[in-house]
């Protein structure tokens, strides 16, 4: 029994969802090789090697998987199914794009956004918006699975891997990449920060959630994060969003600004560690689940806690 | 050309499920049934690449019990032309692999250039009929759209991904599927409902579409998240400054 995980990756580097994803694929009990597929992405193989806890490292490299085109990428895993007897990839917008595909190739169902392994064929997964969790066997001979990247923690360095070069799966044909717009930030990633500040529609206006939430950031080394009120009124950008349709995030601590808390947002962060709401209404549905709740004027509250840190 | 949509029967996104106390399943008995809300997104962008001249027929399909006809007839009401509902038994626990194979028996039949579905349904959050569809027709995926040009015989997808937005060129025949900035769906108004009444609904069972749709997963238990302790209200700035330093000690 051997699984293999694909690896996200930007062809220099290992993305960090990848190390959490290989946690889960360990705990499936057999050995754990890993996929870098991508276009003179040797660097990224060579960093999949070091991860602790993987056996192996396969390496295709061609410009048909420059871009992670879910064609490609699908094809690529297909060469290789027949070996594995999990196929496992983290439940990002890469990872959620190509497993599909691979299982719908394969006849096998898929399980999304694990969140345990009970056993290799058994496993926890949230679903209506995390207010319910199943746990689901999959029949299949052949298990494709995605990770929820904030129930596994991610695995350690001090691996030392052999990299076996593949043949690459040749180009599908039917799709091609055009563009991309990178939104520019110097703060941690939001899946991967200990310390989220995230804001809400009572934020009022782009310039006032930068005006009042940048500084706090700033002071706590945190990423910024959004509901999807703010990021539809043109707050913040999309992907800042948390919740079930935008990012699942669990950190150490969340400060939630002027979010009232809908079951959709805390669909995204209700595994936080610690969780504060400030809030002017006493109401609020995010009371529920903060650990610490302050009802106050955000305008206010926020940075006199700029100055208080 | 033609654009098939599918569409899902999901419980209301704001309706709080419960998980019944024996553990199969959440109680959905007696609680308000809606259209998935990306399926709606799904509709509108077909209704508005009518409206601009690049599409002549919307067919909508709902796979599932008899009363998704309801979201069907709201699918009409958007502007759907015709709608298909593959009807399934009430007991049957319908998973995505067996929806895409349904889905791909109709592509089959009607041929459409174009198939526009929701990212993901609110309930199961699987978030894999678009993708496991695209790959039983062969056809290439745009999933999670922002925005959706088509230009002759391909179509141009930007797509929602971490850390930004990318765009893909596909060639038709493709598969489409919706995120939330897509579009804002209209409201269906009292004379479109009306119409929609007269508008075509054709039943198939899936033997007719010679698909299997036995589950191959099987939920052996449907459990309470974990409850989160009772928090505390702080009075001030520097309470909280204090209990986060000392009590939590996060900061």
């Amino acid at each position: 029994m051997t699984a293999l995980v694909i690896a996200e990756h930007d062809n220099a580097s290992i993305k960090g969802a990848t190390l959490n994803t290989v946690t889960a694929a360990a705990a499936l009990g057999g050995d754990v090789h890993v996929l870098v597929a991508g276009h003179n992405a040797g660097a990224a193989a060579a960093a999949a090697a070091q991860i602790a806890g993987v056996a192996k490292v396969l390496h295709a490299d061609s410009s048909a998987l420059a871009e992670s085109l879910a064609e490609n990428v699908a094809a690529q895993v297909i060469a290789l199914a027949s070996g594995y007897s999990h196929l496992v990839f983290p439940a990002t917008a890469a990872g959620k794009n190509v497993a599909p595909r691979v299982a719908a190739l394969l006849d096998v169902a898929q399980v999304s956004d694990i969140t345990k392994v009970v056993s290799a064929d058994t496993f926890e997964r949230p679903i209506y918006a995390g207010n319910a969790i199943a746990t689901v066997q999959a029949t299949d001979a052949v298990k494709v699975i995605t990770v929820r990247t904030t129930g596994f923690d991610p695995a350690a360095a001090g691996g030392a891997a052999p990299v076996e070069t593949i043949a690459a799966a040749a180009d599908v044909g039917k799709s091609s990449f055009v563009g991309r717009e990178v939104t520019k930030s110097d703060r941690p990633e939001l899946t991967a920060a200990k310390i989220i500040v995230s804001g809400g529609r009572a934020l009022g206006s782009s310039e006032k959630f930068n005006e009042v939430l940048t500084p706090l950031a700033d002071k706590l080394g945190a990423a910024l994060g959004a509901s999807r009120a703010a990021v539809d009124a043109g707050y913040a950008p999309n992907d800042w969003q948390v919740g079930q349709t935008g990012k699942i995030v669990a950190p150490q601590l969340y400060i939630a600004a002027g979010i009232s808390g809908a079951i959709q947002h805390l669909a995204g962060m209700k595994d936080s560690k610690v969780i504060v709401a400030i809030n002017k209404d006493p109401e609020a549905p995010i009371f529920s689940v903060a650990d610490y709740g302050l009802e106050a004027d955000l305008f206010t509250a926020v940075p006199e806690l700029v100055n208080a840190l | 050309m033609k654009v098939l949509v599918p569409v899902k029967r999901v419980v209301d996104y704001n309706v709080k499920v419960r998980v019944k106390s024996d553990g199969t399943g959440v109680d959905i008995a007696n609680v308000k049934m809606s259209m998935n809300p990306f399926d709606e997104i799904a509709i509108e962008e077909a209704v508005r690449l009518k409206e601009k001249g690049v599409v002549t027929e919307i067919v909508a399909v709902s796979c599932g019990v008899a009363q998704a006809q309801d979201i069907l007839r709201t699918a009409m009401a958007i502007g759907a032309d015709r709608a298909i509902l593959v009807e399934t038994p009430a007991d049957l626990d319908l998973q995505p692999l067996a929806v895409a194979k349904l889905l791909k028996a109709l592509v089959d039949k009607e041929q459409p250039q174009l198939v526009i579905l929701g990212k993901q349904a609110i309930d199961d959050d699987c978030n894999q009929t678009g993708q496991m569809l695209a790959a039983l027709a062969g056809m290439p995926q745009g999933t999670f759209a922002s925005k959706v040009e088509v230009a002759g015989d391909k179509v141009n997808v930007t797509r929602e991904v971490d850390g930004g937005l990318e765009t893909v060129s596909l060639s038709l025949p493709a598969v489409v599927t919706t995120d939330l900035r897509l579009n804002e769906p209209r409201y269906v108004t009292l004379p479109n409902i009306m119409k929609a009444r007269k508008k075509p609904l054709e039943t198939v069972k899936p033997e007719d579409l010679g698909v299997n749709v036995t589950p191959r997963i099987k939920t052996l238990k449907v459990s309470e998240p974990p409850k989160r302790g009772a928090g505390v209200k702080v009075p001030d700035v520097a309470t909280l400054v204090n209990k986060l330093k000392t009590e939590a000690k996060v900061i």
